[in-house]
């Protein structure tokens, strides 16, 4: 069934909505009611501008990309070689598969047109005039979505020839992808979108010199795409001003996991796990303690009650050794069986892994194994220092970054969480089976 | 001059062409960097991750095979950090790895163990189960066994890239992923076994060879291959007078690493069943074996008691055996009368070419295909005639970015790697080139290669357009077999003799030959008899062959010869490059031809030279060296395993014209002439039934 | 062969909408499953052919995806997530009654191909937990109840 606004996103008093804003209205994926809440205003806006004025204003807005490797927006869309004769491309990531993470769904079934919008702007930015918009085939519903915004676009003129008479061309493609969670990393999807199996490509070159078909390519995620339209309405400084330095804006945050009120909510960038937690979510279910935080979906190394004061910003996040990510905050309890939790993550990334690279195929694999035999009991204290060790193994030295996603978890399970390994030895069966 | 950076690695200033990958930069400069996946020449694929290093300022460790040298860089292959590292993919590498070495063929002669030995653990953290799944055999040639796969994807990408046939790919994903084969549970492609030589492990194996033996019960000899005109080596891998393999992973030959299923399995016909080991002479119309000493004493006889005699020579015998036997015909037998079966023609080309220098030569040999940067390809179907050549346009295409321009009666499947192609009906070749011209035109060197199409007056016209074009044009002629060339070369023409001089006196042709009132015949390695009818009992037939062919059976005495993997001698391959055929092994009862006709002519009161048995091939060589034009070539050279090209002459060759003599035995992949008929491997693959080259060529 | 009117309508559609037509390959894929109720031979064929592929090539590409396959799946493909979020709200706990309630087990089908089972990966419902699919329709934070439900509405006949 297809749930409604209320459903997902719960609402807090501490969100600052700039993205969500129109989420409310009736009818909000429509594009009448887009249009009549300032919608294609800033494309018009960014059709008066340069190129480098467009660039220069999402630079200033402190925007970083949403997807979870926060990557400077204006800084990437500053590498698309002006002097390249070939087609560009703009390409939206909306293969949202991080665990933990449900937040671009959001955007395309409240608010597809803000998307298409904010790639348009990419593409004045770049001179490009297609773009794709990449969504996972799990997520058929939103395509449908999608597609009814692109045709409505289409209809009302823009989207198409010469959009509104200004004489800019832009088509879009709403783009089904087919269950793979490594095409939500940006060379396998272009792969992905070539027809090919979803395997990363060697980088540099990266994708704003050689992306889609070879060509210029700005490729975003929802998130970033759809921020920048506010960023371009009421400016870069504006934007910025809503979060901390050098982490500007609001950021779609998920929390889920043990907490009361679970959803999806906009909040601005700085805002303390500690507040997100207990007063955004309503706090822990049962109110029973926290034991750990995963920040910015699985694959980002996990929290502790200790760190309940760091700000949710990239930066603040770097410092305690991990990332903000795609903003998918789980929250574990007291009787959360951490041996069973990296048991669980494990299993994916060895499902996931596109098996292009040794240490990732063997590692996740390998450890997969490992990790199953030891939550049943079958664990050695040798193997403690194993698990740490292969992940240690596979960490910075797989071709893309999943193996990465999958190594940090683990180390950070072994060091915070020694305990619960200990207690699985022995032959004893899983201490807190029941417990939830 | 390429720009030279300076670079550091392991604290050694170094030099390399800029841009050079590091992996091959630290190779130019005798450091070993370890890799599965990179393999020169290939796409790259950073897959396997042994290859890599750390380099000043960068957080993580890089991948040696897509990082170009660029000045300044400071790199280490060779810390604490990179052989952790090693040690850890290794050991990720074998925890899916069956450690069946002791039965694996690659046993001894694998990559995996070489790098477990040199830079792996001795032992193994893993204690889960591994993953099984059972062998596939994808073709009577080609297994697979993908436990023991290590995913480095060089199979794929070299039938992909280099074969241009893309038979294989990558299915599943993650840890199940798997090398798959194009229909599904078997293989359709050309069967060359390319993705078995490069395999780095015993994941591909050969269905000829697997579980037969251990690599180092074998002893290796590289030798030109026996079958096509464009004399790959194959490394023949020989146990107990038995070849076991064929291969060329040691690239010893002018192929590089290259072999196609003929090369790589068509040496059985050495060990056939159906070999003629015993001499047979006729006796009351049956062929009855004998002893040698009868058998050449029959001959010799026969061919005494005849007044008039015709000579037939082969396209696969060494040159010192068809030099042989044109000197036994002129000098011994003093007949003017001998041939063999055309397929090139050579003596038209040498004479268009008349009077331009011998340096730089206007015939191209097989390197300068890689080199060129075009090359015009008229006729013939050098997938199927002449794999190597079509091998080395596709590299040189894709490396070198070579323009490829066909005209060809039928669409061939070089078309693919074509700039532009023209189909073109039969005998309009040299008229359609007009299309071309501006093209060609703009083109630096071209290298013009042509089939039996082209012949007669055709080559004339064909040199004059070349020599329109404003660069160094270069020819070569396709011919059908190892020795069609050297054939030419030796003289075995009835107008011409050795070294493209005329003949004393002019002979009758194969055609007319056969169709005369000779008396008496003497057939060396060919089979006439499947062509033109030749009446048995008519005149008196000496052959010599390994098999008893449909020539064979109408023969008053048949002498069995040794195979091209037998003997030592030389071969002279269709681009004009000579090689030294290397003695593999004994086949038990048979002689080679250069004995045989030396006994012949020692019982017929013939002084030919050659005398001594066990020297008389290198005798005839220098013979040649000496005597015929164009081969007074470094012998060094060619002791050592090289491959020499004939020099090329430039004076006239007044020849007779016989265009209609000149045609291919349209040979597919699968089919060799007589010695075809005899390999098993051969017939075996499904594809051998409907291969056909295309209507119209080879004609 | 062809596929329903409006299935060619999106194909042509498709064919424009890319500057390279493989980049059609993935989403025919699916949907040409969705209308066939598997990647037969013939419908690899088909598509291979349209976009100028090989059959391998096509392959390849199946053997990737996770949504892709060549049996055919139940009438309705119920699909339960266990990833961490749906773990800590009970996702194992539905995954063990769905198995239990339907008899058969992960990637199976039942007799009369009416439901079919598969544990999969995270599937973005993750506040919503524990999650599960009935072919592309979502349910949010089921649990053993609500999932007995949603199967006896679709074995009267109901539902998607």
């Amino acid at each position: 069934m297809i749930y409604g606004l209320r459903d997902l996103m719960p609402g807090s008093e501490h969100e600052v909505k700039v993205i969500s804003r129109r989420f409310d209205l009736p009818n909000s994926a429509s594009i009448d009611t887009y249009l009549a809440n300032e919608g294609y205003q800033a494309f018009l806006k960014a059709r008066k501008m340069t190129q480098d004025e467009i660039i220069e204003e999402v630079k200033k807005s402190g925007l970083r990309g949403r997807g979870g490797a926060g990557f400077s927006t204006g800084m990437k869309w500053s590498f698309v070689p002006k002097n390249i004769q070939k087609p560009r491309y703009i390409v939206c990531n909306a293969d949202e598969s991080e665990p933990g993470t449900c937040k671009d769904r959001l955007l395309m079934q409240f608010d597809p047109h803000e998307i298409i919008e904010g790639m348009m702007i990419a593409g004045l930015a770049i001179d490009a005039h297609k773009g794709f918009i990449y969504i996972r085939g799990e997520y058929r519903f939103l395509i449908e979505i999608v597609e009814k915004a692109i045709d409505e676009a289409y209809a009302r003129g823009w989207l198409g020839k010469n959009i509104q008479g200004t004489g800019f061309d832009f088509d879009c493609v709403a783009h089904s992808g087919a269950g793979a969670y490594e095409c939500g990393e940006e060379s396998a999807l272009l792969e992905s979108l070539e027809g090919k199996r979803g395997i990363p490509r060697i980088r540099p070159p990266f994708p704003a010199v050689a992306g889609l078909y070879q060509s210029p390519t700005i490729l975003n995620n929802v998130e970033t795409f759809a921020t920048v339209p506010a960023i371009i309405l009421k400016g870069g400084d504006w934007y910025h001003a809503l979060g901390t330095p050098k982490n500007g804006g609001t950021k779609l945050t998920n929390i889920s996991g043990h907490v009361k009120r679970p959803g999806c909510y906009e909040l601005p960038l700085g805002i303390s796990l500690r507040k997100a937690i207990y007063e955004v979510a309503g706090g822990m279910e049962g109110d029973k303690k926290i034991k750990a935080i995963i920040p910015g979906g699985s694959s980002t190394p996990m929290l502790v009650p200790d760190q309940l004061d760091t700000p949710m910003d990239f930066d603040s996040m770097a410092k305690q050794g991990t990332f903000l990510g795609s903003g998918g905050l789980v929250v574990m309890n007291e009787d959360t069986c951490m041996v069973e939790v990296a048991l669980r993550v494990m299993r994916f990334y060895s499902h996931e892994s596109c098996g292009w690279c040794i240490p990732c195929r063997e590692g996740t694999t390998w450890l997969k194994k490992m990790l199953t035999r030891f939550h049943a009991g079958g664990g050695e204290e040798r193997d403690i220092n194993l698990i740490n060790e292969l992940a240690q193994a596979m960490l910075g030295r797989t071709f893309c970054p999943l193996g990465d996603a999958a190594a940090m978890p683990m180390i950070s399970a072994v060091k915070h969480f020694r305990a619960d390994f200990e207690a699985h030895l022995n032959g004893n069966k899983c201490p807190y089976e029941g417990r939830q | 001059m390429p720009e030279l950076v300076k670079f550091k690695l392991n604290d050694k200033e170094l030099t390399a062409e800029k841009g050079t990958l590091l992996i091959e930069a630290a190779r130019q400069n005798g450091v070993e960097i370890p890799a599965f996946c990179y393999y020169p020449g290939l796409s790259l694929q950073a897959a396997c991750r042994m290859c890599l290093v750390d380099i000043e300022k960068r957080p993580k460790l890089a991948t040696a095979c897509t990082e170009p040298v660029m000045e300044g860089m400071v790199v280490w292959s060779d810390n604490e950090k990179i052989h952790t590292a090693r040690k850890t993919t290794l050991e990720f590498l074998l925890t899916n790895h069956p450690l069946d070495c002791p039965v694996c063929d690659k046993g001894g002669e694998c990559e995996l163990q070489d790098m477990v030995f040199r830079y792996g653990a001795g032992g193994s953290r893993f204690v889960e189960e591994k993953l099984h799944v059972p062998e596939q055999k994808w073709s009577p040639v080609v297994y697979y066994d993908a436990p023991r796969c290590i995913l480095c994807y060089r199979c794929i990408r070299i039938c992909n890239e280099g074969m241009g046939v893309g038979a294989l790919g990558l299915n599943y994903r993650g840890v199940n992923s798997e090398i798959v084969p194009n229909k599904g549970d078997h293989l359709e492609c050309e069967e060359c076994g390319m993705c078995i030589d490069i395999c780095p492990v015993g994941a591909l194996t050969s269905g000829a060879y697997r579980y037969q033996t251990r690599p180092w019960e074998m002893t290796y000899v590289a030798t030109p291959c026996a079958h096509c005109g464009d004399g790959c080596k194959v490394t023949l891998s020989v146990r107990n007078n038995q070849i076991m393999r064929g291969n060329n992973r040691d690239a010893s030959g002018l192929n590089g690493e290259f072999l196609c299923i003929k090369g790589r399995y068509g040496y059985d016909f050495t060990h056939s069943a159906e070999r003629i080991t015993k001499p047979r002479v006729r006796k009351n119309d049956e062929l009855v074996e004998c002893t040698w000493t009868e058998a050449i004493a029959a001959a010799a006889a026969g061919l005494k008691a005849a007044k008039t005699h015709g000579v037939i020579g082969s396209t696969h015998t060494t040159n010192e055996e068809n030099f042989f036997l044109q000197k036994f015909a002129r000098q011994g037998l003093k007949t003017p009368h001998i041939d063999h079966r055309r397929s090139a023609d050579f003596p038209a080309l040498m004479d268009a070419l008349a009077g331009r220098p011998a340096t730089p030569s206007a015939l191209a040999t097989s390197r300068d295909v890689l080199e060129a940067p075009a090359v015009l390809l008229i006729g013939n179907n050098p997938t199927d005639q002449h794999p190597m050549l079509a091998w080395n346009i596709r590299t040189a295409v894709r490396l070198r970015k070579q323009h490829l321009y066909i005209v060809n009666r039928a669409s061939i499947p070089l078309v693919a790697q074509a700039e532009a192609a023209k189909i073109a009906k039969a005998g309009e070749e040299i008229e359609e080139l007009e299309r071309f011209r501006d093209a060609l035109a703009k083109e630096k060197d071209v290298v013009i290669i042509f089939g039996s199409e082209v012949k007669g007056a055709d080559i004339t016209k064909l040199v004059a357009f070349g020599d329109t074009l404003p660069g160094h044009t270069r020819y070569i002629a396709l011919a059908d077999n190892a020795n069609s060339r050297g054939a030419v070369d030796m003289g075995v023409l009835p107008d011409l003799g050795p070294g493209y001089q005329p003949a004393a006196q002019a002979g009758m042709a194969l055609d007319e030959m056969l169709a005369g009132n000779l008396e008496a015949f003497l057939i060396v390695g060919a089979n006439p008899a499947r062509r033109y009818l030749i009446q048995a009992g008519k005149a008196f037939v000496v052959v010599q062959d390994m098999f008893l062919t449909e020539t064979a059976q109408i023969a008053d005495v048949l002498l069995p010869s040794a195979g091209p993997y037998e003997k030592g001698g030389t071969v002279t391959n269709t681009y004009g490059e000579v090689q030294r055929q290397k003695l593999g092994l004994l086949v038990n009862g048979a002689k080679t031809d250069l004995e045989i006709l030396s006994l012949i002519a020692r019982a017929m009161g013939f002084d030919l030279g050659a005398a001594n048995a066990a020297t008389q091939s290198n005798e005839v060589f220098e013979e040649i060296r000496r005597s015929v034009k164009g081969y007074n070539i470094a012998a060094a050279a060619l002791w050592t395993g090289s491959a020499v090209p004939a020099v090329t002459l430039n004076g006239a060759v007044p020849h007779r014209d016989r265009p209609d003599l000149i045609a291919s035995s349209n040979d597919t992949l699968f089919t060799s002439g007589t010695l075809g008929r005899y390999c098993s491997a051969l017939s075996a693959v499904a594809e051998a039934k409907e291969r056909k080259n295309p209507e119209g060529i080879g004609k | 062969m062809t596929f329903s009117a409006p299935l060619e309508k999106r194909f042509a559609r498709m064919l424009q909408s890319y500057p390279q037509k493989r980049s059609a390959l993935v989403p025919m894929l699916m949907y040409a499953q969705d209308e066939v109720g598997s990647l037969t031979d013939e419908v690899i064929a088909e598509i291979a052919d349209r976009l100028g592929v090989t059959v391998l090539q096509v392959n390849e590409v199946i053997g990737y995806y996770s949504m892709m396959h060549k049996k055919p799946l139940g009438q309705y493909h119920v699909q339960v997530y266990t990833n961490i979020s749906c773990m800590l709200r009970g996702g194992f706990k539905v995954w063990d009654h769905a198995r239990k309630t339907l008899g058969i087990g992960h990637k199976q089908v039942d007799a009369d191909g009416r439901f079919s089972l598969e544990e999969v990966e995270c599937i973005g419902s993750c506040c919503w937990a524990p999650a599960m699919q009935v072919n592309y329709d979502y349910h949010h934070n089921v649990t053993p109840e609500s999932f007995d439900r949603v199967i006896n509405e679709l074995k009267k006949g109901g539902g998607q």
